[in-house]
């Protein structure tokens, strides 16, 4: 494998760079680094400007309006823009919702909800797991009864990630109750502002509202919001599931957040000298700093399979698995590395305008290291990928 | 005795709604619970008979913080009662000591400002200063991260009389008491709990008579409460450590996915196993550490230092282990398991975390 970077990719890492130079609010970049919390505004005023580039949707066909860059222009743009402290893309109707669409869609749909996702009209949420409904997520209960031209929908979603913000949700909804688990969900488009919805925030253990709960009491949607057929819904996510992975590893998140450790140790002080210096802090960083350089490997080969045609299966498990290890070791890191500056629990009303409590970059370590515990939970468990690389590997 | 009347109080008074309520509270603790856990002689524990306690032993404190680590307790009995007073009785005068008998009533607040920003754990690493001049005491410095400033009624502040920076001699203690002209208090809340402040000190301007103990030989005893400090913290650890454990066992038992508990899946089932023999480890690296409290100070540190750096590892896995084995619910606020990881990881940067308490021991079973 050559791994060396070819001409375009070079001179389009440029391009991106420049790029993000030049229209990547200052301010923005700079909240995104301290961890502050991003108004919808702000991650509305982002997309407006990648869109504006034309570089909303990298993974769209041309064209439905997207980049419809190849799996390395993808991973480097994500890599740029890690570095940069851009915030992340909102993925749920860029990179979640709109492939079901322009896959499984009808055409109606995909003409009025696709152009509406790039324009920022519609802001999307998921409406997967519920509290019965985690990693067994075929078990979902969630009713929709046909009732004429509606569906009645009954049931409550969970983990609805920035529902708050939402006007529209994706829901799996169960249309046939008798049918075997996964023969009997059907895939529907909800407007949140439909009578009978309620969102309800849950609060995460470092006091961020990101998650909701979405509730459903007899909610009436008009049956032309089915994506594709009845009861075929499991297979629009799965493909959904299989699609769109090459960001999975969050190469860039960790070279940023390495980045980000190595600078705090080179400030902090242990016994007069360098935190960096310390040889077993040293001995902690270097050896995530290994796995890393091993696995941004293990990504651009996976990445330039996908290139040749082959779609990732089992790898994306891989990936997901180490790499949330190594990114979750590295906010492990920066706890460490601040010291007792790790106890504050800054807050806007602590700090508002004034200077931070310590150093300024003390104030997001705990708050990252508890918050991404997640990463190893969310989009299917470290668990239950090891099940799926077992279970393919092993031929079950 | 007092650990069942205490570990029943708590888990009748103490759940996971009363404790989120206090945390988010003003003070950041209940003067309430705080007095009636004076009441049933939580204090009274971590004193010895002639310091007017009965207790005071490495066991009294490691009993009293295993179920103040149970519950995911945030009043500052480290704070007050370990530290502060553990340094008044220590090396108060008489008129001093007089405050013990009111502490260990419930009636006083204590904080210990110590750390300064570029110290990080070293405990000799102090540049606030003291300059005695005409019987008066002027202190100038900062001090970081000081646990309960606010609500104490004195802070001890070390300070430097003499020497250079990082040097064991030279360093002083001083009761502060709160309100002092020159000294000013920046406060907020803490990651897991309880209240904190930066402490400026500007010409802070005290009698001579203010001094706890000799002038320059303050590290001594502040190594002394702080070896007490460290068996404190990790048996809280310790004690919060058992309700992650027993929260996972709870949950894998109950949640059911793909038609059977969790727990009945092995990958589960064996990680649980490990956390349950990695708790023994725990335990009894507590046990260690408590019972060579009284010891000389090289043996006892040693032992304090290999206690520190188990905890910390052991802390580190049952958190996160017991977070993932829950899955989402474990990451929301109103979960106990949420306050009760917080509680364990953040007991690592108190008084030096896994690695330092390593450096320690290699230190000093070289010596």
């Amino acid at each position: 494998m050559d791994l060396n970077w070819n001409p375009e990719d070079i001179a389009f890492r440029e391009e991106v760079r420049a790029f993000l130079d030049e229209k990547l609010p200052k301010e923005i970049a700079a909240k995104v680094k301290r961890r502050g919390d991003l108004t919808k505004a702000d991650m509305e005023r982002w997309h407006a400007i990648l869109n504006e580039k034309g570089w909303l949707a990298p993974n769209w066909p041309k064209k439905f309006g997207g980049a419809e860059w190849n799996a390395v222009q993808k991973h480097i743009f994500e890599e740029e823009c890690a570095r940069a402290g851009a915030p992340r893309i909102v993925p749920f109707g860029l990179a979640m919702l709109a492939p079901v669409l322009q896959k499984f869609g009808s055409k109606e749909q995909q003409d009025y909800y696709l152009p509406r996702i790039l324009n920022g009209d519609d802001w999307w949420c998921q409406g997967y797991s519920e509290p019965g409904a985690g990693s067994d997520l075929a078990s979902l209960k969630t009713r929709a009864v046909r009732d004429g031209d509606h569906y009645i929908v009954n049931g409550q979603k969970t983990w609805t990630t920035l529902g708050q913000h939402a006007n529209m949700i994706f829901c799996l909804v169960r249309t046939d109750p008798d049918a075997k688990q996964q023969e009997g969900i059907s895939f529907l488009l909800i407007d949140m502002n439909t009578p009978g919805i309620e969102v309800r925030p849950i609060i995460l253990l470092d006091g961020v509202h990101e998650v909701n709960e979405v509730w459903f009491t007899d909610v009436k949607v008009p049956v032309e919001n089915l994506v594709g057929e009845e009861n075929k819904g499991w297979t629009y996510a799965k493909y959904l599931l299989t699609h769109e992975r090459t960001g999975i590893a969050g190469v860039g998140f960790s070279q940023a957040g390495l980045e980000s450790v190595k600078r705090i140790a080179k400030a902090e002080q242990a016994s007069g000298k360098p935190l960096i210096q310390n040889p077993h802090f040293a001995a902690r960083l270097a050896k995530v700093e290994i796995d890393l350089m091993a696995m941004a490997t293990s990504n651009m080969r996976i990445i330039s399979r996908a290139q040749a045609g082959q779609a990732p299966g089992v790898e994306s498990s891989m990936l997901k698995v180490k790499g949330t290890i190594i990114r979750q070791e590295i906010n492990d890191l920066a706890r460490r590395a601040v010291g007792p500056y790790a106890m504050p629990f800054p807050s806007e009303a602590v700090e508002g305008d004034n200077d931070p409590i310590g150093p300024d970059y003390a104030g997001p370590v705990s708050s990252a290291y508890f918050n991404n515990r997640k990463l190893s939970i969310f989009g299917g468990s470290n668990e239950i990928q090891r099940g799926i690389i077992a279970k393919v590997k092993m031929g079950g | 005795m007092l650990q069942d009347t205490l570990r029943r109080y708590l888990s009748d008074k103490y759940d996971t709604k009363t404790r989120n309520t206090i945390i988010d509270s003003d003070k950041g603790f209940s003067p309430e619970i705080w007095a009636e856990l004076a009441e049933l002689g939580v204090i009274g524990a971590l004193f010895t008979e002639e310091q007017g306690g009965f207790g005071g032993k490495g066991f009294d404190l490691s009993t009293v913080f295993e179920e103040l680590g149970r519950a995911g307790v945030v009043e500052p009995f480290l704070d007050t009662a370990v530290l502060g007073g553990g340094l008044i009785a220590a090396l108060g005068n008489d008129e001093q000591q007089a405050l013990i008998e009111d502490l260990i009533g419930g009636g006083l607040q204590l904080a210990l400002a110590h750390g300064e920003p570029v110290a990080r754990y070293d405990l000799s690493r102090v540049e606030t200063t003291a300059k005695e001049s005409g019987g008066q005491i002027v202190l100038n410095g900062r001090k970081s991260v000081v646990v309960n400033a606010e609500a104490a009624d004195h802070l001890i502040v070390s300070a430097r009389e003499s020497g250079d920076v990082a040097d064991a001699d030279g360093i002083s203690l001083f009761l502060v008491p709160a309100g002092t002209s020159g000294l000013t208090l920046r406060g907020y809340p803490m990651f897991a709990g309880g209240h904190a402040a930066e402490v400026t000190l500007d010409n802070v301007t005290l009698p001579a008579s203010a001094r706890l103990g000799t002038a320059g030989k303050g590290l001594a005893a502040l190594t002394d409460v702080i070896a007490r400090a460290n068996v404190a913290l990790a048996a809280e650890s310790l004690g919060a450590m058992e309700t992650a454990v027993e929260l996972t066992r709870d949950y894998l038992m109950t949640r059911k996915q793909f038609g059977r508990p969790i727990g009945t899946f092995q990958a589960l089932a064996h990680r649980y196993s490990d956390l349950l023999i990695e708790m023994e480890q725990a335990r009894s690296a507590v046990i260690n550490g408590a019972g060579h409290l009284e010891d000389d100070p090289a043996e006892r540190d040693l032992h304090g230092a290999s206690m520190r750096n188990l905890i910390g590892r052991v802390g580190r896995l049952v958190a996160e282990e017991s977070i993932q084995m829950h899955g989402g619910i474990a990451m929301t606020k109103e979960y106990e398991l949420a306050h009760i990881a917080k509680r364990i990881v953040m007991t690592d940067h108190r008084f030096g975390d896994t690695d330092y308490h390593l450096e320690r021991f290699i230190e000093l079973s070289a010596a």
